[in-house]
């Protein structure tokens, strides 16, 4: 026999082994439909543009974050005379410890920042609308729960901002009438934070909440590969499908075209990734604050707390709301609105489109006013109130920035309260039959 | 059309903003001159901090052989730094009493192994030759750099020597040196320099390396998206 025969023989005695392994899989699991279902035979429209790189990125700093984490967990000491101490040590004496750690601290920053991107690409194309109500609700639930898995990982380095941030957001919960004061006290396993707190916010960071994240995931890809994609152009590609086989016309397998696709958006976002973790990974104090290269100490309430970027919107909001009747409980529920607001949005939206491409100017205006809205609120939630001095006595010497903080908290939540009013009057588009583009 | 003026004002406010928020009670910065890939600096400063610093403030997260890293030996390291009885692979702590330090100087001394990420590298330049005479301190000392408002600060000028004494000027807030000491102005902010360099180190030792390093992640990050992009692009011919 000549060498190519052998090998030939060769080649197909191994793609023999193969085929038998897989079919002795799939006879007990269904390995090859679900690569089907979900990758070579799950169809997805062929005109997706840059906004549709979030998703496949939010679930690639999820997995980065879960494997950072793992690593950090082995060398972190949830105790609050340790904790502070064992950061530093995965800094300095930890093999390659400051990689990982800044990987985690600037991942979780970059969660957000993909995350608000992924959650901004659904409003404009109404992505939430019918019949993706559940994948977008599943949506706010992971959107939630990230907050969550957010605020009880920044109590872990145990410095002042850390400290402090969770004795605000903990004592928020004391403003509920009647029960508040007992359920931050139960929150905390303590009067003040303290350790006790600090052990179970490790408990919730590093188990609880990655469980409901990956749950949550799980939900929502499997209800977006049950109803498929929307696209920019928000027509419903499965209306049109090809007669013989029953693939919609304008789709394409998600693998490989958009396997490939995601893999440039990845390639690209590791540049940016790269440059923030090797070269400001503090980010000029957003990602990692000064204050909290100070040991917490709970004697010494730092003069300005600010939270970390993400959450300053919200918390402009809470601030924004001026207490009724001695209680400060309005501005927690206001603040818990703004968040839980995106929820409703399904139902608020009743334009007949779904993508921006064909919505009026009256749909632009107001989402470019709670573009605006949300900035300027982020920016201010970063800054003492007291930042732009104060008005005159014409406004009852009033900080100037709180007023404009209020302003912007009514025309927040002014997007949401009068969509259904906006979206039925603006003056749509003919929507094309098949997608553009 | 009173109220129309204040209006406009209040526009313009918003359009300034930015600029505003700058201004503050904060005391001005002198640029420190970091640079983590001077050795020689980095083996000065080391000098001086275990030499002045290290009495009343420890760096508990900063061990002595980390100095091998800025070219010093560990005979040079056992010989120059260590002074009582401590290993060289030991963290940079202190004998120092925290209560007995509380009752003399009202605030136990700040561990200083990060201060430099929590105050920023032009703070500690600044705060260290900031010091000038005040007689009405329990110290002898005030400096306006550490309390913008009061200039009240409960460390006392421990490298006064080198110094010698500034006196304040309360109108123009400018510092003068009336009494010279072991060092030429130039001299002493050198010193500074150097020890804030080496204090920007300590707070963060694997900077340098973590700044080199990721020109090579974003060299690798490049190729990878060139090719990532050509393939796209290959795939996606078909495509229209």
């Amino acid at each position: 026999m000549t060498q190519e025969t052998h090998s030939k023989q060769n080649k197909s005695a191994l793609s023999n082994v193969l085929n038998c392994t897989l079919n002795w899989v799939d006879e007990r699991f269904p390995l090859t439909s679900n690569i089907k279902a979900h990758l070579t035979e799950y169809y997805a429209p062929k005109n997706f543009n840059f906004w549709y790189f979030f998703g496949s990125l939010a679930l690639l700093v999820l997995v980065l974050q879960i494997l950072t984490g793992i690593f950090l967990t082995m060398h972190y000491k949830p105790d609050a005379n340790l904790a502070f101490g064992s950061v530093e040590y995965i800094m300095r004496d930890v093999p390659w410890g400051w990689l990982i750690r800044y990987m985690h601290s600037t991942g979780a920053s970059m969660f957000f920042v993909v995350v608000y991107l992924h959650m901004f690409r659904g409003i404009i194309y109404g992505s939430y609308r019918n019949p993706r109500e559940l994948i977008w609700l599943f949506g706010v639930a992971i959107f939630l729960a990230l907050m969550g898995e957010a605020f009880f990982g920044y109590l872990l380095p145990w410095g002042q901002m850390s400290y402090w941030g969770a004795q605000v957001i903990v004592n928020l919960f004391s403003t509920i009438p009647f029960i508040g004061p007992d359920v931050s006290e139960w929150l905390r396993g303590d009067y003040l934070v303290s350790d006790a707190t600090l052990n179970r916010f490790f408990a919730f960071h590093v188990i609880a909440l990655p469980l409901v994240l990956l749950g949550l995931v799980v939900a929502h890809l499997i209800a977006l590969h049950e109803v498929g994609s929307n696209n920019p152009d928000g027509v419903e590609i499965k209306k049109l499908k090809d007669k013989k086989t029953g693939v919609p016309l304008d789709g394409i397998p998600f693998h490989p075209y958009y396997t490939v696709k995601d893999l440039v958006g990845v390639s690209a976002f590791l540049i940016v990734f790269t440059v923030i973790l090797f070269f400001a990974p503090e980010m000029g104090g957003y990602f990692l604050e000064a204050n909290n290269f100070i040991p917490a100490d709970p004697l010494k309430t730092p003069a300005h707390i600010a939270p970390v970027w993400y959450f300053t919107p919200y918390y402009s909001i809470l601030r924004a709301v001026p207490p009724i009747l001695n209680s400060q409980f309005p501005g927690v529920a206001a603040m818990g609105l703004s968040v839980v607001a995106f929820a409703f949005l399904p139902w608020l939206d009743k334009s007949p489109v779904k993508s921006i491409r064909y919505r009026g100017g009256l749909y632009k205006a107001w989402l470019a006013a709670f573009v605006v809205s949300f900035l300027v609120l982020g920016y201010l939630g970063t800054v003492p109130s007291n930042v732009w001095g104060q008005f005159g006595a014409w406004l009852g010497g009033a900080d100037r920035a709180t007023v404009v903080a209020r302003f912007f908290t009514v025309v927040y939540f002014l997007f949401f309260a009068l969509m259904p009013w906006y979206t039925a009057k603006d003056k749509t588009k003919p929507v094309p039959e098949r997608v553009t583009g | 059309m009173k109220i129309i003026n204040k209006l406009r004002k209040a526009l313009l406010m918003l359009l300034v903003l930015p600029l505003a928020a700058v201004a503050g009670d904060e005391a001005h910065l002198d640029k420190a001159p970091i640079d983590a890939s001077d050795y020689a600096s980095l083996q000065r400063g080391a000098k001086t901090f275990v030499n002045y610093c290290l009495n009343c403030h420890s760096a508990n997260y900063m061990r002595y052989n980390r100095l091998l890293e800025i070219g010093l030996t560990e005979k040079q390291i056992k010989e120059n730094l260590l002074f009582t009885g401590e290993k060289v692979g030991d963290t940079m702590k202190v004998a120092i009493d925290k209560n007995d330090a509380k009752k003399w100087f009202g605030a136990a001394p700040p561990d200083l192994s990060v201060e430099v990420r929590a105050r920023g590298a032009d703070w500690v330049y600044s705060y260290m030759r900031g010091f000038y005479r005040d007689s009405t301190s329990p110290t002898g000392w005030g400096n306006c750099v550490f309390d913008p408002v009061y200039c009240k600060v409960s460390m006392p000028h421990v490298l006064y020597e080198l110094q010698g004494e500034q006196e304040l000027n309360h109108e123009t807030h400018e510092l003068k040196l009336v009494k010279p000491g072991q060092l030429s102005v130039e001299q002493y902010d050198v010193l500074v320099g150097d020890l804030t360099n080496f204090m920007a180190y300590m707070a963060e030792p694997a900077k340098l390396q973590r700044n080199q390093l990721g020109w090579f992640v974003l060299l690798f990050l490049g190729v990878l998206l060139v090719l990532t992009y050509r393939l796209k692009k290959a795939y996606w011919k078909e495509i229209h």
